[in-house]
């Protein structure tokens, strides 16, 4: 079982729909895929229409009384499972606080019942720094970084790859990619060009800025499953096809 | 509606074909199947948006979502069945499919009420399991139940489906309704083809499970939708004019106490010749060892019941279908002779001490030679006028009989009073206590200083005893039955480990004689075969040591009064 787990400490940069497209992806590949929506805004729950509410909340599932396996929800879609959001996720750092050892391994040890039955995870994680985040990058395999194609955007990512080189033992390799890239502006060209060239953890594939990837929360489904011929699906499966062949 | 790649249809082998209580079937005269689905789905608008997802056709196969050679995607919905002649699957609560892939396929094997129990991808269906199954789940699972024999198509069944999505208020899948149409044919009789009533599931999306009861409950309440009650299997079976177990290598024919003699002896006969015309197909084919093995014991019992009831049919019919059965007896001996030996080969190599298992090859081929020429022989009198004159001649008077209702019975002694027209019940009286008393009397007078032959008459008459029991086991009671059985097999192992011991001993030493005849003997080979015989011999005299108790515990007092309760029932 692979975990991927999409995360920038900004909100409204791509994550979500990053974690839709490229966990719809995965499974239309074949692959037993699980996507848990730990934003208690609920997004990815929404675009798969399921309604974000667990049975007991996030405290039952943090503290093992409800199996992870039974919050488990079917998609549309084979091979595509979700675990969706709920309010009560808003409170899951002082849930992952009150745990009794390893407060940041908590998320990582609730996963691992599941590894005979998926092959990817994907872990929708809310915007911030805080114990859920870093409980999500030390279960992930493969951090997934959207970055607005900006100066600041990459000194976020330096920073988060220092802060990853000092966990011990585990550590997730860290992917960026660029999100939200608009043609039209030339800073946005340029910074894209430059630094998947320089650098090795950024994906040369960028996400364009699209309206009819803004159009998911209108089709409630990825962009991937409705318009699969569209530069955006086609961008997604550019990303996804790097992702999997680089890490 | 999603047409992408990944848009959910269900999967064959486990939604479709799903057990339990959600498989509807759509009982509406033929013609009007579309007006009851319309029915169903009216009825499911009550509570969902009902949309309709894909058509599954055999001709255009959905694209299989795992590239993974051997293991089909939605469109695999060409499934055959598969056993044994004999169903050992199916009598042991199992049944096997082979679902067709595009390329190569997977047997999937369930118990008979549809239980998934292991499945494995295969190239195509394996005739011989032991020979052309590869390792794996259901390989481990089955080798050992039906060996030596192959298995055989039984049913072929293509399926189309179509599958409504039932969407909840949010327009999210929470359940799915497949309707599903089934063709099946009869494997070698393309013509004769079957549609099956519809059959209509309800699969639950996964944490879902309200919306699925909720929509077995509406489609139940649709008069003419009633719970399937019987698998796919069954049902095509149903269709195809069959039922599942249906051939038997046992006697049980129909009679019954109150018959006149001469009908009861007739159906058993026909009984017997049914079995030897079902087994002659597959001989010729020489598909596997049992075809051969099952037709002989059909001659061997009609030989008996030949000779041991034959009082109660016409003289002259007998008289001639005694030499004939003979005949037939005769020119089935070589190749099951041979058989035997290849069967046992393994086991026999395997026991070798001072000898290699690799010595004995060079008589495994002398053995297949011989074999592939004995064969010939058995094939060509198999297909000649003279058995085809057995089989059909005498059914004609076997019927003749057994529809005069013993009305026309023949001037026959068989030791019952003239004027009375014996019943089975007293023909199976007096003959298997005759037969009885007579194993008694012979046994009784064996000790350790008799020659061979005694053992071998008295296995002769165990035979015998032991056709007549199973001739009769209708008319008797199934409790006492088992035991005098059961007692008469013990009997019966011991002196056939005795004489088998000495024939193949003897076949042996001939083989080797033939052999060195035919300069096919290395002598590492003929010592390798001194070590069986001198095995044999040891297996001979241990099975004369046990003589004496098995058949004391078969003849003595407690032995004769279990035959006393069975032939005249309890005091």
């Amino acid at each position: 079982m692979k975990i991927f787990a999409t995360y920038n400490i900004k909100g409204g940069v791509g994550k979500t729909t990053a974690a839709v497209n490229l966990a719809y992806l995965s499974a239309a590949d074949g692959n037993r895929t699980l996507l848990w929506d730990l934003d208690p805004q609920g997004a990815a729950s929404f675009l798969f229409r399921i309604k974000p509410r667990v049975k007991g909340g996030g405290k039952a599932l943090i503290r093992g009384t409800k199996a992870l396996d039974d919050a488990i929800k079917g998609t549309d879609f084979d091979d595509l499972d979700l675990i969706p959001a709920d309010f009560t996720y808003r409170n899951m750092d002082l849930l992952l606080g009150g745990a009794d050892k390893k407060p940041t391994r908590k998320i990582a040890q609730l996963l691992r019942p599941l590894a005979a039955e998926y092959d990817h995870v994907f872990l929708d994680c809310p915007p911030s720094i805080s114990l859920v985040s870093e409980n999500v990058m030390h279960a992930a395999d493969v951090l997934v970084v959207p970055l607005i194609p900006t100066t600041l955007s990459v000194r976020t990512l330096d920073q988060l790859t220092e802060f990853v080189a000092g966990f011990n033992g585990h550590r997730p390799q860290v992917r960026a990619f660029f999100s939200m890239a608009d043609r039209r502006k030339r800073l946005h060209q340029e910074i894209i060009k430059n630094l998947s060239n320089e650098r090795a953890d950024v994906a040369a594939t960028p996400i364009p800025s699209l309206s009819l990837i803004e159009r998911m929360s209108v089709e409630r489904a990825p962009v991937t499953a409705f318009a699969p011929r569209s530069v955006a699906a086609r961008a997604y499966r550019d990303l996804w096809t790097e992702l999997t062949k680089e890490t | 509606m999603f047409q992408g790649a990944c848009a959910a249809l269900p999967r064959w082998e486990s939604d479709v074909t799903a057990p339990g209580l959600r498989g509807f079937v759509l009982e509406a005269p033929p013609g009007d199947e579309e007006n009851l689905l319309s029915t169903v789905l009216a009825a499911l608008a009550q509570s969902f948006t009902v949309q309709p997802e894909k058509q599954v056709q055999p001709e255009k196969p959905a694209p299989p979502e795992s590239g993974v050679p051997g293991v089909p995607g939605t469109g695999a919905h060409r499934r055959t069945w598969l056993d044994t002649f004999d169903w050992r699957l199916y009598r042991a609560g199992l049944t096997l499919q082979f679902e067709q892939a595009r390329r190569g396929g997977r047997l999937l094997l369930a118990r008979t009420d549809g239980t998934p129990q292991a499945e494995q991808a295969v190239a195509g269906w394996p005739r011989r399991p032991p020979l052309d199954l590869p390792d794996g789940p259901v390989r481990d699972r089955i080798a050992v139940l039906i060996r030596p024999r192959a298995l055989l198509p039984i049913v072929r069944a293509v399926s189309t489906a179509s599958v409504t999505r039932l969407l909840n208020a949010d327009g999210k899948t929470v359940a799915r309704l497949v309707a599903e149409h089934v063709t099946v044919t009869a494997p070698g009789q393309a013509a004769t083809t079957a549609e099956l009533a519809p059959r209509l599931a309800v699969t639950e999306v996964r944490g879902y499970p309200g919306p699925a009861r909720r929509a077995s409950a509406l489609l139940a309440s649709v008069p003419g939708v009633t719970h399937a009650s019987q698998e796919v299997f069954i049902a095509a079976l149903t269709a195809l004019g069959r039922h599942p177990a249906d051939y038997s290598s046992s006697v049980a024919a129909e009679i019954t106490a109150e018959m006149p003699a001469p009908v009861a002896v007739a159906r058993l006969l026909l009984r017997l010749l049914d079995t030897c015309e079902s087994n002659v197909d597959g001989v010729l084919r020489d598909i596997d060892t049992e075809f051969l093995h099952d037709l002989r014991v059909a001659v061997r019992r009609t030989r008996s019941a030949i000779k041991l009831l034959g009082a109660v049919l016409p003289d002259e019919l007998t008289v001639h279908y005694k030499t004939e059965f003979k005949w037939l007896g005769d020119v089935t001996t070589p190749v099951r002779d041979l058989d035997v030996h290849l069967l046992g080969f393994d086991a026999l190599a395997g026991q070798l001490e001072a000898a290699s298992p690799a010595d004995l090859e060079p008589l495994r081929a002398f053995l297949a030679r011989r074999r592939a020429r004995e064969f010939r022989r058995l094939a060509a009198a198999l297909r000649g006028p003279r058995f085809r004159a057995i089989a059909d001649d005498w059914r004609k008077a076997l019927l003749e009989v057994r529809d005069s209702d013993g009305l026309r019975r023949p001037e026959a002694g068989g030791g019952f009073p003239r004027r009375r027209r014996p019943t089975a019940e007293a023909l199976a009286r007096s003959t298997t206590g005759r037969s009885f008393r007579r194993i008694a009397a012979q046994g009784s007078a064996i000790t350790r200083e008799s020659a061979p032959e005694s053992l071998h008459d008295l296995r002769k008459r165990a035979k015998e005893l032991r056709y007549l029991l199973e001739f009769f086991a209708p008319l008797h009671d199934p409790v006492a039955y088992r035991k005098v059985v059961g007692d008469l097999k013990q009997l019966q192992d011991c002196l056939g480990e005795f004489q088998d011991s000495e024939v193949q001993r003897d076949e042996i030493r001939t083989l080797a004689d033939a052999m060195l005849a035919e300069r096919a003997a290395p002598a590492a080979t003929l010592l390798a075969m001194g070590e069986i015989a001198a095995k044999l011999a040891r297996s001979q005299v241990e099975a004369r040591e046990e003589f004496a108790d098995r058949f004391a515990r078969f003849a003595g007092p407690a032995g004769r009064e279990r035959v006393r309760v069975l032939l005249e029932g309890r005091p």
